[in-house]
């Protein structure tokens, strides 16, 4: 099967693959965050920029986006129903999650150590 | 096949829905809220490393009684539509199917949901 026939396929793959990167990060930060001892600023930066840290949040924020993306785009295809309504609304989306994107690039890439 | 004009009764509020059912939209409807509070949620997490200050700030909101309880709606969103996305997971993998085993997990997926938001409204309160 060809990419083009398939891609509900592909979004499919995508949704799950996200979801589960997502389910293991907020389980990792759930731990963390639950587990430390010392919860104040300096503390806050130094775990948001370990560099470790800092690729796996900004992975977890793609993953996020685009299972948001696709679960979007679900919800628009079922339930608008008018063309033009549709496409504002999944050109809109699509913008937000892109601007999103771009902004947690600059938030995470900015924080440096305490 | 020749259009009929047999009557079509639709009215999905008016039809009992099976727990399953209940459990499937509910996912939907969790997903919709976590997609509507993620923008507010990259903002708080900006705020609060952009300064001592902010950091400051986002912590005291923590503990205001109104964001504490948008945050259980917030930890009910994210239960309920992570319980039921594990529970469709495992149908994908054919695991559930049957109409009773179906049924147990549905009821499973919410109690599992309350259960958490219980949780953390005891941790918070």
């Amino acid at each position: 099967m060809s990419w083009r026939a398939s891609s509900g396929l592909r979004s499919w793959l995508f949704q799950r693959l996200s979801a589960a990167y997502i389910l293991l990060f907020l389980l990792y930060a759930l731990g963390s965050w639950i587990n430390a001892t010392t919860i104040n600023y300096p503390a806050w930066r130094a775990w948001v920029a370990h560099p470790v840290i800092n690729i796996a949040l900004l992975m977890f924020v793609f993953a996020l986006l685009l299972h948001m993306w696709v679960g979007g785009r679900d919800i628009a295809m079922d339930y608008l129903k008018p063309l033009l309504l549709r496409y504002v609304a999944l050109i809109g989306f699509a913008v937000s999650l892109l601007a999103m994107a771009f902004l947690s690039m600059r938030i995470l890439f900015t924080v440096t150590g305490p | 096949m020749t259009p009929t004009n047999r009557p079509v009764f639709l009215n999905l509020f008016l039809i009992r829905q099976p727990v399953t059912a209940v459990v499937s939209i509910l996912h939907r409807l969790s997903g919709v809220l976590l997609i509507l509070l993620v923008p507010l949620l990259l903002y708080t997490f900006d705020h609060s490393l952009k300064s001592e200050a902010g950091f400051a700030e986002v912590m005291q909101l923590l503990q205001s009684t109104p964001m504490k309880l948008l945050g259980l709606l917030l930890v009910w969103a994210l239960a309920h539509h992570l319980l039921a996305g594990v529970r469709f997971l495992l149908l994908d993998m054919h695991l559930g199917v049957d109409k009773p085993a179906a049924r147990r997990n549905a009821w499973l997926v919410h109690l599992g949901a309350i259960a958490i938001v219980v949780l953390v409204a005891g941790s918070l309160f």
